[in-house]
């Protein structure tokens, strides 16, 4: 592979599906085209940590079908690690992890221990290697005492740990992530993140991952991919992303007594109710001189600070025509 | 592909097929129950046979011998197939549930993965059932040496005729997901006609089970030459030994259909 080649090459990439409809009036159900992903273009190159992320039908898991070979692309092309996804499905398999977030991957009945031992021989890793990565990954993600468990058994956040081992024991050069964090608590959420940043600065493995989750961005993302109706409409930093979408972010003032809106320079008052108010400030502005300016100005009970919602910021570009 | 490709193969289904073996013995007991009672369902099967005989001394001019050796060797042919890749039939569940997409990112051929998956000795049952009629159907038979190799070659060639139907027909699913029914119309409904002497049937069945669903040839026509009998229905002698020729056709233009279900594959939302 030449130095410039991305890992990750999508040229003008498009998927269009058939259905078929029922039609109100006529006998026979009509066919028409659905286009899922169009016209999109992007590459990422190796150790990136890309989040590929937009709403729900926008093409997002289209799109990784496409990256991964599962589907063969109508229109345009993708190249992963120099190879053909659909055409070299089997061979590109031994270079990628994936993680469905909300499907397992791992044999329902069997105890996780069994689940890997099958994939080191699909995979054929070397036993050294795989009893080395296991070993780590176990400790790392602290599954040792869930090994001999069924996966059905296993919680939710377990059983994506579970996963999650199980997409990398064969040391894939990319991985890719569908909501990692999905129905997760706030502790395993954040264990998964330190997990996935440690993985991709020791071992330099890329990650494209799509999420709802706008801390799952912030925490483990440099750049951000938005894609909307099938095509990408951002391709950028986060802090950009919130730029360009007027992203702002809400501190909520308690006040010891009812007042009128807050004047601080810098923030304005989206909303008063008895002492309660919500002032937003841009989201690349810092907190610190408009909490500084209210609590010199006026009596304080408690302070919060409310991210901005990925889903509104993506919902703002869009409105923007971006 | 390269040449130790297959081999590998055949190795990696045979670890997942371990695997599923395995599990089924956390419950010994259920897998027994299991084995046994397909064993007898099927063992009713050749019951049925052998009470219609009670009533009739021979069946379109075969002896209950003879009509044995047909039932035993499609069963037998039958039985080896559904136990290897049984599992295919259930593709279409696998797509419904992802499950499809999860073998995909596998580096293993999705063929291989689907027939491994859930690998059960249950129809071991049928196995046993299928040997043992064949065995007292093959005292019956005046043996010589070309005749050994026909009998084998006709057990090979029907799992391979069968497989190709399998295969086949569970990529309909591929299109339509709901269709196993509709594929066990002819893979079973196949290896239900071929327990009897095809010239019960009318021509067009035996020219239709012979050419379109080649059935045929899992049993009917080389059981024609192991009986020393010439065809009711005046087909070539070379049919007789035409089973292999079968066998790897029907195989062929299976994964040829396979593959194109493969392509056309389009996932379930998200």
């Amino acid at each position: 592979m030449t130095p410039h080649q991305p890992l990750i090459d999508v040229q003008d990439l498009g998927r269009s599906f058939d259905v078929r409809r029922k039609v109100e009036g006529r006998r026979r159900r009509s066919r028409e085209s659905v286009v899922a992903v169009h016209d999109l273009t992007f590459s990422v190159d190796a150790g990136e940590m890309v989040g590929y992320i937009g709403p729900n039908g926008a093409g997002k898991s289209t799109t990784i079908k496409m990256l991964t070979g599962i589907l063969v692309p109508t229109e345009g092309g993708v190249r992963v690690a120099g190879l053909d996804p659909s055409r070299d499905r089997v061979e590109l398999a031994r270079r990628i992890g994936v993680v469905f977030g909300q499907r397992s991957t791992l044999w329902w009945d069997l105890p996780l221990r069994d689940s890997y031992d099958l994939l080191q021989k699909m995979y054929r890793i070397e036993p050294a290697r795989y009893r080395q990565n296991l070993a780590r990954f176990v400790e790392l993600l602290d599954l040792g005492d869930q090994l001999d468990t069924p996966v059905r058994q296993l919680s939710l956040g377990q059983r994506m740990r579970g996963d999650i081992t199980a997409a990398l024991l064969h040391d894939p050069e990319v991985l890719y992530l569908d909501e990692p964090t999905i129905g997760l608590d706030v502790v395993s959420k954040g264990r998964l993140r330190e997990f996935l940043r440690a993985l991709n600065a020791e071992r330099g493995t890329t990650l494209l991952l799509t999420t709802h989750d706008l801390q799952d961005i912030e925490a483990l993302c440099d750049r951000v991919i938005v894609i909307d109706h099938g095509t990408s409409v951002y391709d950028g930093s986060l802090a950009g992303l919130h730029a360009q979408g007027g992203s702002t972010r809400t501190l909520v003032v308690d006040l010891v007594d009812e007042a009128p809106p807050v004047e601080v320079p810098g923030a304005t008052v989206r909303r008063v109710e008895g002492p309660r108010q919500w002032l937003s400030f841009p989201a690349d502005a810092s907190a610190a001189p408009i909490v500084a300016a209210v609590a010199a100005a006026y009596d304080v009970a408690d302070l919060s600070i409310q991210e901005p919602d990925i889903e509104d910021v993506i919902r703002e570009l869009y409105s923007r025509g971006a | 592909m390269a040449s130790p490709e297959p081999a590998q193969h055949l190795r990696t289904y045979a670890q997942i097929a371990w695997l599923w073996i395995r599990a089924a013995w956390q419950y010994p007991t259920s897998f027994v129950l299991l084995a046994v009672g397909n064993g007898l369902i099927t063992g009713l099967d050749f019951v049925g046979l052998w009470i219609m005989f009670a009533h009739l001394d021979d069946l379109a001019g075969f002896t209950l011998h003879e009509v044995a050796l047909l039932y035993g060797s499609a069963s037998l042919a039958l039985a080896v197939a559904d136990t290897a890749i049984g599992s295919v039939e259930r593709i279409g569940t696998y797509i419904r549930t992802g499950r499809l997409d999860q073998m995909m990112t596998k580096p293993v051929p999705l063929l291989v993965q689907v027939c491994a998956d859930q690998f059960t000795l249950r129809r071991l049952g049928r196995l046993t059932q299928a040997t043992v009629v064949f065995g007292w159907a093959c005292t019956y038979v005046d043996w010589t040496p070309l005749r050994v190799l026909v009998a084998v070659s006709m057990l090979v060639s029907g799992a391979m005729v069968f497989f190709g139907l399998f295969v086949g027909f569970s990529c309909v699913q591929f299109w339509t997901t709901d269709a196993t029914e509709f594929a066990n119309a002819f893979t079973y409904g196949g290896a239900t006609v071929t327990q009897y002497p095809l010239n019960i049937f009318p021509r067009e069945v035996m020219v239709g089970l012979t050419f379109v669903i080649p059935v045929a040839f899992v049993n009917w026509y080389p059981c024609l030459h192991l009986l020393g009998r010439t065809d009711p229905y005046g087909t070539p002698e070379a049919f007789q030994f035409a089973s292999p020729l079968a066998g790897v056709l029907t195989m062929a233009a299976a994964l040829l259909v396979w593959r194109t279900g493969v392509r056309h594959y389009t996932s379930t939302g998200s």
